[in-house]
């Protein structure tokens, strides 16, 4: 007992408190004042729920997570599938392709995504690879393109991690049922659909969650690659609305009733996903 | 490819290459993909850091080449005026180094009395452990920032930094999973010879899990080395800013006023990048999937 007492206080002290403390702000109105100043902070029951369901900002927001997800979930899944698979046969240099793919997932965002935009930025190296085939304005400065290759970086950046995710799976897959799939005289993408698939769906589903997961806290990628959910704000994401509302415009009432959806949110898509992937 | 941790993978490939008869074009597809997933993940790696070098900017596709005339220290010597590299390092290192004491200290304790001892309210605590994991930042961002800036007054410090980092519930599944693999006997013999529970957990168990400790460490390095948003949040005066920090205000204001600012901002993103990537090369194998599954918030 003793010996877990400072674990549990620290989880009572940065978890259960903070979460009860956020709960509490939402549903009051809540701004910052000088430290022994006396603020009236009245309870203001759905108030701040019902402003934030008005703001065009947030529902915007919210819609560019779902454009990140539908690019980065799908993409995710195929590409991890893919070059886990290929990692699974027996070749030389497999270490290094570990290495190789795990390189960005341990790497800083902020350091990586530098690179991003130079690479992408209106003369660099992508755009001069396509010449006027590159997009103009070009990509991190286009509405349209901003949200996709937030996405697409994010893709690159944690695919390392899925992959590794999936080469467990892939090992656990039962060595008799690709000996039975060969009997039956099954060719090689036969046996992937009848049995690969269905053995890795635990997987699957683990990564769609984390996606999920990763694309509901989204912030230093739309805060750096695009310069603040840029342009126009065609890429700002729930968590920088929340860092705006919150800390620039002290509304920290508001920040929490959209983290509030946002968890809602997440949940929501969380079971949806389950529920596919167990019926399968 | 000498320990346990990668054997398995390499073991497991070969029983599947033996079991099926693979045929070639496959095993040239095979290859081909990861050749080109290969380049994919590191070219972003490699460009970064000749263009760190290069004095000025070669976006064409000539300036992939490292040509030995454009090569120079120019651009780490501007961002090391820019933002003060040493002492930005040093807080990266003090944040970083402050979050591994805590999380090893907490996390072995609790790991090991979850493990080992029974008493009123584990279960409890177990459960809400595992909530913990389930509770995303967004949430607890706003209520942290007025606990530690607002009410303690913790902005501009280590302490404000290290505070909501400094338990971690995947350390502690990390080391429980470990301890429930040792025999109980050997406590239970220490505990008859008259050891008390620290002893038992100092001169016992501790070494016994000298692999958890390794892989706990460099799973948790990662986090608050690479933590862009939380210290953002905490740290207004430059001189606290951890690297990550002090490098994307660089790139996002300062910037525009150098010469060349992306090799600047590129020489700056291969100092923070360059700790954790060599960490991981060097230890690549204690980063096994198992570990990173546990280790997976959600």
């Amino acid at each position: 007992m003793l010996l877990s007492a400072p674990y549990a206080l620290f989880l009572v002290a940065v978890f259960v408190y903070p979460l009860g403390l956020g709960a509490w702000i939402a549903f009051h109105k809540y701004s910052f004042a000088a430290p022994n100043a006396q603020v009236d902070r009245p309870f203001v029951g759905f108030d701040n729920f019902a402003r934030v369901l008005q703001d065009p900002d947030v529902i915007a927001s919210f819609k560019h997570v779902g454009i990140f997800l539908v690019i980065n979930v799908p993409l995710t899944i195929a590409l991890a599938l893919l070059l886990a698979t290929a990692l699974n046969s027996a070749i030389k240099g497999v270490t290094f392709f570990r290495v190789a793919y795990y390189v960005p997932y341990v790497t800083a965002s902020v350091a990586t995504v530098t690179v991003w935009l130079f690479m992408f930025s209106e003369n660099g190296v992508v755009n001069s690879l396509l010449g006027d085939l590159a997009p103009d304005p070009s990509w991190l400065t286009n509405s349209t393109w901003a949200m996709p290759m937030i996405a697409l970086y994010v893709t690159w950046k944690q695919l390392g991690f899925f992959i590794l995710l999936y080469l467990a799976a892939l090992q656990n897959v039962s060595k008799e049922l690709y000996e039975a799939a060969k009997t039956d005289g099954a060719n090689w993408w036969q046996s992937f659909r009848a049995v690969t698939w269905p053995g890795v769906l635990p997987a699957t589903s683990l990564v769609a969650m984390l996606a999920i997961i990763t694309g509901a806290n989204l912030f230093t990628e739309p805060y750096l690659l695009t310069n603040g959910g840029g342009p126009n704000g065609a890429s700002t994401t729930p968590v920088l609305l929340i860092y705006q509302q919150a800390i620039q415009q002290n509304h920290p009432d508001r920040a929490s009733a959209i983290g509030i959806f946002l968890v809602i949110g997440v949940l929501l898509l969380a079971w949806i996903s389950r529920r596919m992937t167990e019926e399968d | 490819m000498t320990t346990t941790a990668s054997t398995g993978v390499t073991t497991a490939a070969r029983t599947t290459a033996t079991a099926i008869k693979i045929p070639l074009w496959v095993r040239i597809a095979k290859i081909t993909c990861l050749v080109i997933g290969a380049f994919g993940f590191l070219f972003p790696f490699y460009y970064m850091l000749v263009a760190s070098f290069q004095t000025t900017k070669d976006a064409t596709l000539g300036g992939l080449i490292p040509w030995p005339s454009n090569l120079s220290f120019a651009n780490y010597d501007a961002i090391n005026g820019a933002i003060n590299l040493g002492r930005s390092l040093i807080n990266s290192a003090i944040f970083t180094g402050g979050v591994l004491v805590c999380t090893m200290l907490f996390g072995v304790i609790a790991g090991y009395a979850l493990a080992t001892l029974r008493y009123r309210g584990r279960g409890t605590l177990f459960a809400l452990m595992l909530l913990v994991q389930t509770v995303p930042f967004q949430l607890l961002m706003v209520p942290l920032y007025v606990m530690t800036v607002r009410n303690f007054g913790l902005s501009d410090s280590y302490l404000g930094m290290i505070l909501p980092f400094a338990i971690n519930s995947t350390a502690v599944l990390i080391f429980r999973a470990y301890f429930l693999q040792v025999p109980k006997d050997l406590f239970n013999a220490a505990r008859i010879d008259g050891a008390g529970e620290f002893r038992v957990l100092w001169s016992v168990a501790l070494p016994l899990v000298r692999p958890a400790l390794l892989t706990a460490t460099l799973l948790t390095f990662i986090g608050p080395w690479n933590e862009f948003l939380w210290p953002f949040l905490v740290t207004k005066q430059q001189t606290m800013q951890p690297l990550a920090v002090s490098l994307a205000n660089y790139t996002d204001n300062a910037a525009a006023a150098q010469d060349n600012p992306f090799g600047v901002a590129l020489a700056g993103a291969v100092v923070l990048a360059l700790p954790a990537v060599v960490l991981f090369v060097f230890f690549q194998r204690h980063f096994t999937s198992t570990d990173l599954g546990s280790g997976v918030k959600g």
